[in-house]
């Protein structure tokens, strides 16, 4: 097991990367992600690996494709307008079946938006990543040590599937010093086999094609089809999620990532008051943790969903809860972090609603 | 008849790295010649098994259903940045692009000109026929002053849309280039020509000389609205004049080992890029 050491949550995340046989990375500089990249090009000419600095977060993007394709654990990571930027280049992977980790340390939007914490890219990451049908997998850590934990598991899961994977952080995550295990390093001869990389056949198999193109209308439905039995699969097998005092809360809170640390010491002081409060937090943004909120319906008299957005995974807690319970939402947008007095506040006013 | 079979000899086939398959190139199109150059060159080279192929958008998007050797198809304009990245993976492979000029020198102008100038170890082979063929036959960033298309149907007006980009000369003023060449294939002596020029950026990339890029000067029948014989009439006219054929830049042919020799050697002067060079001011 390695010491635990105190890391940025953005160097954590460079790190892990690292240690899951992760040796090439290609990036474009944005606030506030600098961090990954800054590290990525200290430490990667140290492992014999490849930071390369694109000219352009396209550019970046379709490195990572041809580095997958060619059989490489590879990663990028940008902020909310450079993902926008990648969105093109993620649709080509999830539609050529190729892996690969992109980071999100997300920042106030639309547009340049601001350089502070948000988690207004919910939408984007987990309906529409880029054109076309498909799915991406999304981790949402809370903590440093999440970051570490799951941009390791980034790189098995998205092997294991063939898929895209994104780890939505946001700058408060990127920033934060918080003491953190890292995995330990695995061996590179034990990252999976790729016989389906395009490497160069050597005479020894017929040649292999990454592609996203079909002129077949029928082909291009039948592979959709297939691929929506891989997000099935993971649907069933990837959900993940974190209950806190939920056994017999009747105040059930939502929230991933950087809200979610609000909102538990939110529901602390709302248990303080003698409010059973409690917290459903999504880990897995897509697939959505159903599962979960299935779990405390049961009991749960009102859900107050918290976000650091208008309100934007609170439209599949509403799918989950079906009509079955209250749903409301607080949130703060624009780059501004809630604090835990006025989620307190919902909370309260919420519980006096439903106690009537 | 058993003595002349016999007597049979094999003197032109498919090359192996060209699939036996039907292309879908439009009858007259040269794509086909300089897909056979290049399969010719991996024969030649017994690079096949070694070699990843990058094809964008474009008329040789579907390259991949042709070429013998791996291949990947990349987003419209985004082949260089692929291909280096396959390059940086597999160094020991051998990695190509295969791009039109829509592709090429518009929607992917920054991917060419930074891999250009990164002097990343690849081959590029750009085709360029003045125009948007896969399309249906638009203005093209090399389509010539006056050039009627479907999106300048009065003629290309410079005025208003611009001057048409030599990217040939564009490229020649960065320093990581070690090779490009115009080419074109009207004759056999021409194809001969650009079949030796395609070979040659294919053993630079396998001795690490450094980024080579062959533009083809090429035609569009179908939509220049011509025989595939008039286009290369109309070719040799306007075009040629306007991309000369020829080496733009060789670094082998000016004595440097590579392109970074060559480099080093036009930034003689600067004292930050040549560290062994005491300076005034500096430690």
């Amino acid at each position: 097991m390695s010491e635990k050491v105190l890391m940025k949550g953005n160097e954590a995340m460079a790190e892990s990367a690292m240690r899951a046989g992760c040796r090439f990375f290609f990036g474009y500089p944005i606030t506030p992600q600098t961090e990954v990249a800054a590290y990525m090009a200290k430490m990667m000419p140290k492992v014999g690996g490849t930071y390369l600095q694109a000219e352009s977060e396209v550019a970046a993007i379709n490195m990572v494709y041809g580095a997958s394709a060619a059989g490489a654990r590879v990663m990028t990571s940008s902020s909310s307008p450079g993902i926008s930027l990648k969105s093109e280049g993620i649709s080509y992977m999830a539609g050529a079946d190729l892996p690969g980790v992109i980071i999100n340390v997300q920042r106030g939007g639309p547009g340049l938006g601001s350089i502070q914490p948000s988690q207004a890219d919910y939408w984007q990451a987990t309906k529409a990543t880029g054109h076309g049908d498909f799915h991406i997998v999304v981790y949402a850590p809370s903590t440093v040590q999440e970051m570490a934990d799951y941009a390791f598991k980034a790189f098995d899961t998205a092997d294991k599937y063939r898929v895209p994977v994104m780890i939505m952080a946001d700058g408060m995550l990127g920033q934060m010093m918080e003491p953190v295990v890292l995995p330990e390093a695995r061996a590179l001869e034990d990252l999976p086999e790729k016989p389906w990389a395009t490497n160069g056949h050597g005479h020894k198999r017929p040649h292999n094609v990454a592609n996203s193109l079909y002129l077949t209308a029928e082909d291009l439905e039948d592979l959709v089809r297939e691929r929506y039995e891989r997000y099935d699969a993971i649907i069933e097998g990837e959900q993940e999620a974190e209950s806190y005092l939920t056994d017999d809360a009747d105040i059930v809170l939502t929230a991933f990532g950087g809200a979610a640390r609000v909102a538990r010491s939110a529901v602390n002081a709302a248990r303080e008051r003698g409010i059973k409060a409690g917290l459903v937090r999504p880990i897995t943004l897509w697939p959505f943790p159903t599962d979960a909120i299935e779990a405390v319906l049961p009991q749960a008299k009102a859900f107050l969903d918290v976000e650091m957005n208008m309100g934007q995974m609170l439209e599949d807690v509403r799918l989950a809860v079906a009509g079955r319970a209250p749903v409301e939402f607080f949130g703060r947008t624009g780059g501004v972090i809630p604090n835990p007095d006025e989620v307190l506040a919902a909370i309260v006013a919420l519980n006096e609603k439903v106690g009537e | 008849m058993a003595d002349n079979e016999k007597d049979l000899k094999v003197v032109f086939e498919r090359p192996h790295a060209l699939l036996p398959v039907v292309t879908n190139f439009c009858p007259g199109c040269p794509h086909g010649i300089v897909e056979r150059l290049v399969a010719e060159t991996m024969d030649e080279l017994d690079i096949e098994g070694e070699t990843i192929g990058v094809a964008p958008v474009g008329c040789s998007v579907i390259s991949y259903d042709f070429f013998g050797c791996d291949m990947i198809e990349a987003a419209h304009g985004r082949a260089p940045a692929v291909a280096t990245a396959v390059k940086r993976v597999h160094p020991d492979g051998v990695v190509f692009a295969y791009q039109g000029d829509g592709d090429l020198a518009s929607i992917g102008m920054a991917e060419t000109v930074h891999a250009a100038t990164r002097g990343e170890n690849i081959t590029v082979i750009f085709i360029n026929n003045a125009i948007y063929g896969m399309t249906g036959g638009q203005m093209a960033p090399t389509s010539l002053p006056n050039q009627v298309t479907q999106t300048s149907p009065y003629g290309r007006d410079v005025a208003t849309a611009g001057n048409p980009i030599r990217v040939s000369e564009l490229l020649n003023a960065l320093d990581g280039p070690a090779y490009i060449e115009r080419v074109c294939v009207d004759t056999p002596k021409n194809v001969r020509k650009a079949k030796k020029a395609i070979k040659k950026a294919f053993q630079n990339q396998l001795d690490g000389v450094g980024y080579s890029f062959i533009e083809v000067v090429s035609t569009c029948p179908t939509n220049w609205g011509m025989t595939p014989q008039d286009a290369f009439a109309w070719m040799r006219e306007n075009m040629l004049p306007y991309y000369p054929l020829g080496v733009v830049r060789d670094v082998t042919a000016d004595g440097f080992a590579n392109a970074a020799e060559a480099a080093a050697a036009r930034n003689a002067a600067c004292p930050i890029a040549h560290p062994e060079l005491k300076t005034e001011g500096g430690n």
